[in-house]
């Protein structure tokens, strides 16, 4: 398998040879943000157009097919007319906190993206509690959405943040439990060790009935943090119009409506990295001709092909479900998975330490 | 009726008395409160199926029009105010709960104002709005009401006229809120109001304590238009009123125009009218079950709802050539004839809906945040729809039974078997209200069936004079629209023009009962409960 | 659809003959192009139904019609997110100032169309003392769209219509939607006032 670290560290000693070590570092840094700036849009882009024909499918329609062949350049039509719509200041807002919202809220996804595992060697942040780092990142998010809440001095974005206030940090503890019941089954935190772990099979099968049982965990929880249906209360366009974000405009709903899609994204990398073995091919053990096959496919291709999956599920339940109410959800959080994940992972401490597993 | 009169006369000895169709009292309006309460308790009418106003020029007063829920007789009665210029009546909202909406219509139309009515604001027009459309001596100078873009000031605003005990009359302003109630404002332009309704909601956190329902954002005053026009004019506008019922909303003026004429309508006609109706209520509740699905954010389910009604639209389109205004009901019978598609496409409709209507139960009746979404939210006692005279699937779900169809029949319906579909245990919830809509759709399919293979040769229109005139007299006709009983009430003075022509609409009753509904639920609630008793504004404005 | 085939595209040339009055920079005019071709094909309604226009409009998006073809279904429900508001239904009185104020509420660059005989002059309900007989009373509009109801179909073609008219204005100096809207304004002074 191609491993990217031989192409990086060439360029790294390419540059080494021309310049110091110290300019070295900050071109390697600027080419690693612009890269990283550029993948981030994309894939956001492609998401938003990923969920437009999804959509259409689920509901016998055809979606965009009109701007450029198979409506491709829809989504770009899209950014090109958010990117210069107007930004309306609005009055008695409180100016500055407004304007940081949706900065906060793109800030935490990109810092949680620059933690996935790309590829083999294709990673740009690797350090021993990488998946600890994830999490607190992510928790930024949730500021940016109250700050938009209350800052937009309107009721019905009070009231979405309030929502997503409750719903978000919830909703945090079952998705840190989840991962901390895989992080049991490897030992360790770092993002290349976890996926390290899984070369002789990915976690969901080495792990059986604790690991399957984190993963729906994870699967509910991390759709609750993203905000998207059916729990997608903090926005709830049919009761708060479009809620935390109501009054905003221009490029700062852009970033938010681009924000959604990436975090999706990402909830889908960290499914695919704990759970169906992260840019790891699948092999089965005794299948060796299986295997080399299975090894031709590029990693990067295995990681965006599994995490592209793991949004296939998410998106399907938005389109199918109803949203649920506080109470429910609510409810769904503090008596059901809270009390599963927290058994759940004594059942995984116990097959660890008992040795029951692949 | 003998009894009707015995019990009133013994109340009020100058009441007179009209033979017709419906019975016709007179009361005073002194002794009015004292004969509604022994009409409701001694004589069991517990249903006010309709009040207006109505301007005679020489006097002016109001109509009412009561239904015994459980016998469905009818009758109606008159009251004038004794003065018009400082035109009072005494109010009956502590009597029949609908009465509430209905004489703050009569107040905004006429300006009749009504004593110990609680809350006297206007219903439909601007509170700043200068005098009363309806009035025959109404200044309709456009001067008097410019188009303002202001808001409405003093929106908070109510006031009540008391009597006391020595009859002496106080003015009594007040508030609709408390001061330190958070209030919420939830439209008029908003998706989920279905339209362009408007709740101000006090709320306490996500808990409502009071909605207060602000209507007339899409009054279009088609009732005063209607007194300007020729009988075959005023069809027009019944198509959008509650266009989701637009087939039988005319039926049911066509029905009260040639019963004034004493048109007899034929064969072939009525049974196409029938057939119409129930596809037409197909597809309102096909609409009703997207709506419902999508407000509560199930976008596929919509989608689902709307795949079948287009193959209904298709089937009024070859027939009537449009696909909402149909226009097709005229007076004496039907415009056109059938197109020759007709009777295979509705055959292959009526074979094809029962399996999609599985697949409806099975993408949402059973989903667990559907059933948790709706089972026990927004509870309506069957008393409360008896008294908020909720009609249609909405009052059928709280065990009420006032299908129109089965209680005062009209056209073929009593040669017709179909099941009234009444929730017994009057759960009056959400759901059931949802689901009997879906229920119903089984007895419209059945209806169809039955009418499909047996539509008569003849004539699609009965000769009908070229000029129409009705006889002086008044009329009024039920029908069963796609969300409750529609009336049309015509008053006529020998010309040709109506004198009075009022609509009694479903819906206008319907948006009664959010506060009761609403109160102490979710503003997600607000919302469900909004969805499933799925009024139609246009209709309730009018 | 071709050109010839769209009806009324003597004031589309009239607009574009004077918009090209005064000349272009080459790089300012590719810019626009691109610029133009991003909203045109970008329009995201603000759901604005008062009446029976609004079912046929829920149709236009539900599956038989399907107006994400065109990428016309991202549905805005706050008025600051919407390109443009498609005013469908009889306006009354009442719903004066509250459709003026979502008008003002809608970010720049702004579109109006009038959808269905009540939106574009008063339609049946012209006579009535509380309807508004035409919402170009209140607001300046782009595409006027009879019917009563107007079939999804004439809907699409009010869209197109719209893209076109889009697609020949300048963002770079010229006269761009502001303009027009002051215009209309210094036009109506007793509508100018208010808000």
């Amino acid at each position: 398998m191609f491993d990217f670290s031989i192409a990086t560290k060439w360029l790294h000693e390419l540059l080494l040879s021309w310049m110091p070590g110290w300019a070295v570092t900050t071109v390697e840094c600027l080419l690693i943000g612009v890269a990283l700036l550029a993948v981030y849009a994309l894939l956001a882009l492609f998401y938003i157009f990923y969920e437009r024909k999804l959509c259409a499918w689920f509901q016998c329609r055809l979606g965009p097919n009109r701007v450029g062949p198979w409506g491709l350049l829809q989504v770009f039509a899209d950014m090109f007319k958010i990117l210069i719509k107007e930004l309306i200041p609005i009055k008695g807002t409180d100016k500055f906190l407004f304007g940081l919202a949706p900065y906060l809220v793109i800030i935490a996804s990109m810092l949680v993206f620059a933690c996935l595992p790309w590829g083999n060697g294709l990673q740009l942040v690797d350090f021993n509690v990488g998946l600890f780092f994830m999490t607190a990142a992510s928790s930024i998010g949730v500021l940016g959405i109250l700050l938009a809440g209350w800052a937009s001095n309107s009721k019905y974005t009070l009231i979405g943040a309030m929502r997503s206030g409750a719903q978000m940090i919830s909703y945090e503890l079952s998705i840190g439990l989840a991962m901390l019941t895989m992080v049991v089954m490897t030992g360790t935190m770092s993002v290349s060790g976890i996926v390290n772990a899984q070369a002789d099979g990915w976690l969901i099968f080495k792990g059986h009935l604790p690991a399957c049982i984190a993963f729906v965990i994870y699967l509910i929880a991390a759709t609750a943090e993203t905000n998207r249906g059916p729990f997608d209360l903090p926005e709830a366009e049919h009761e708060l119009t479009a809620g935390y974000h109501t009054e905003y405009s221009g490029i700062h709903f852009g970033f938010f409506y681009l924000a959604e899609y990436l975090n999706l994204f990402i909830v889908s990398g960290i499914a695919s990295l704990l759970f169906l073995g992260g840019w790891m091919p699948l092999h089965i053990p005794g299948w060796d001709g299986f295997n080399a096959v299975m090894d031709y496919i590029p990693s990067v291709v295995w990681f965006l092909g599994k995490a592209f999956f793991v949004s296939f599920i998410i998106i399907w339940f938005k389109w199918s479900f109803p949203r649920l109410r506080i109470d429910q959800m609510l409810t769904l959080e503090w008596k059901y998975l809270m009390p599963i994940g927290l058994f759940n992972l004594v059942l995984m401490t116990l097959v660890v330490m008992t040795g029951f597993h692949f | 009726m003998t009894s009707i009169q015995e019990t009133i006369s013994r109340l009020c000895p100058t009441a007179t008395y009209e033979e017709g169709e419906i019975l016709l009292v007179t009361v005073p309006d002194a002794q009015w409160h004292a004969v509604a309460l022994a009409l409701r308790d001694k004589l069991h009418f517990d249903t006010l199926a309709a009040l207006f106003g109505v301007d005679r020029k020489e006097t002016m007063g109001c109509m009412y029009y009561l239904n015994n829920s459980e016998t469905n007789e009818m009758v109606s009665v008159r009251v004038d105010c004794p003065d018009r210029d400082d035109a009072l009546l005494h109010s009956v909202a502590d009597v029949w709960h609908v009465a509430n909406f209905q004489e703050r219509e009569a107040y905004d139309f006429y300006g009749i104002r009504f004593i110990n009515h609680p809350d006297m604001r206007r219903m439909f027009l601007r509170n700043d709005w200068v005098g009363y459309p309806l009035r025959k001596d109404y200044d309709a100078n456009p001067e008097l009401n410019p188009i303002r873009l202001t808001d409405e000031e003093h929106e908070d605003d109510t006031f009540s006229i008391v009597e006391a005990a020595d009859g002496t009359l106080h003015r009594i302003d007040g508030k609709v809120f408390a001061p330190d109630d958070y209030v919420v404002n939830i439209g008029p332009q908003h998706p989920s109001t279905h339209g362009v309704m408007r709740y101000r909601t006090a709320i306490d956190g996500e808990t409502i304590k009071k909605v207060d329902v602000v209507s007339g954002y899409i009054h279009r005053g088609i009732e005063k238009l209607c007194e300007g026009m020729t009988y075959p004019q005023t069809l027009f506008f019944t198509d959008r009123m509650d266009y989701m019922s637009a087939h039988q909303n005319r039926h049911a003026l066509c029905m009260c125009i040639e019963k004034a004429l004493g048109i007899e309508v034929p064969r072939r006609a009525q049974v196409i009218r029938v057939m119409m109706d129930e596809l037409m209520r197909i597809s309102s509740h096909l609409l009703s079950y997207g709506c419902t699905t999508m407000d509560m954010g199930a976008t596929t389910a919509f989608f689902y709802g709307f795949r079948e009604r287009e193959e209904i639209l298709k089937i009024f389109e070859k027939t009537c050539g449009a696909r909402m205004s149909l226009h097709y009901n005229v007076i004496g019978g039907v415009a056109k004839d059938l197109h020759p598609d007709f009777v295979e496409d509705v055959k292959r409709f009526c074979a094809a809906m029962p399996k999609h209507l599985k697949e409806y139960h099975k993408l949402y009746t059973g989903n667990v945040i559907a059933v948790g979404r709706m089972k026990g939210i927004g509870v309506l006692t069957k008393e409360d729809a008896i008294s908020y005279a909720v009609t249609g699937p909405s009052g059928r779900a709280s065990g009420v039974h006032c299908d129109c169809r089965k209680a005062h029949p009209y056209s073929i319906y009593n040669e017709l078997d179909f099941n009234e579909v009444v929730d017994d245990n009057a759960s009056g919830d959400s759901f059931m209200r949802y689901y009997l809509r879906l229920k119903e759709i089984e007895e419209s399919v059945k209806i169809l069936e039955q009418l499909v293979d047996n539509i008569p040769e003849g004539d699609i229109c009965a000769k009908v004079p070229k000029i129409i005139k009705l006889p002086a007299g008044h009329w009024y006709q039920q029908v069963e629209a796609s969300r409750g009983t529609f009336g049309v009430y015509i008053e006529s003075d020998g010309g040709k023009n109506p004198l009075r022509m009022h609509f009694q609409s479903p819906c206008f009753n319907l948006v009664g009962v959010m506060d009761t509904c609403c109160r102490n639920y979710l503003i997600a609630d607000l919302i469900t409960i909004g969805a499933t008793l799925d009024f139609v504004i246009p209709d309730i404005d009018r | 659809m071709k050109y010839e085939d769209f009806k009324d595209n003597e004031t589309l040339e009239q607009m574009v003959a004077e918009l090209n009055a005064s000349g272009t920079n080459v790089v300012v005019g590719k810019l626009d192009d691109l610029i133009n071709w991003g909203r045109a094909n970008s329009l995201w309604p603000f759901c604005f139904g008062t009446s029976c226009c609004a079912i046929e409009f829920m149709c236009l998006g539900a599956a038989r019609y399907d107006m994400a073809r065109f990428g016309f279904e991202v549905a805005r429900n706050s008025p600051r997110q919407a390109d443009y508001i498609m005013v469908q239904g009889t306006i009354v009185h009442r719903m004066a100032p509250v459709l003026r104020r979502l008008y003002e509420q809608l970010a720049e660059p702004k579109y109006v169309i009038a959808c269905g005989a009540c939106a574009v002059s008063g339609g049946p309900f012209k006579n009535s003392y509380c309807v508004l007989p035409g919402v170009d009373k209140i607001l300046p509009v782009d595409v006027y769209l009879p019917g009563c109801p107007p079939r999804p179909e004439a809907m699409f073609y009010a869209l197109m219509q719209l893209q076109r008219k889009i697609k020949v204005e300048k963002f770079f100096g010229g006269a761009n939607r502001k303009e027009k809207r002051r215009e209309f304004f210094e036009q109506h002074p007793e509508m100018a006032g208010a808000i």
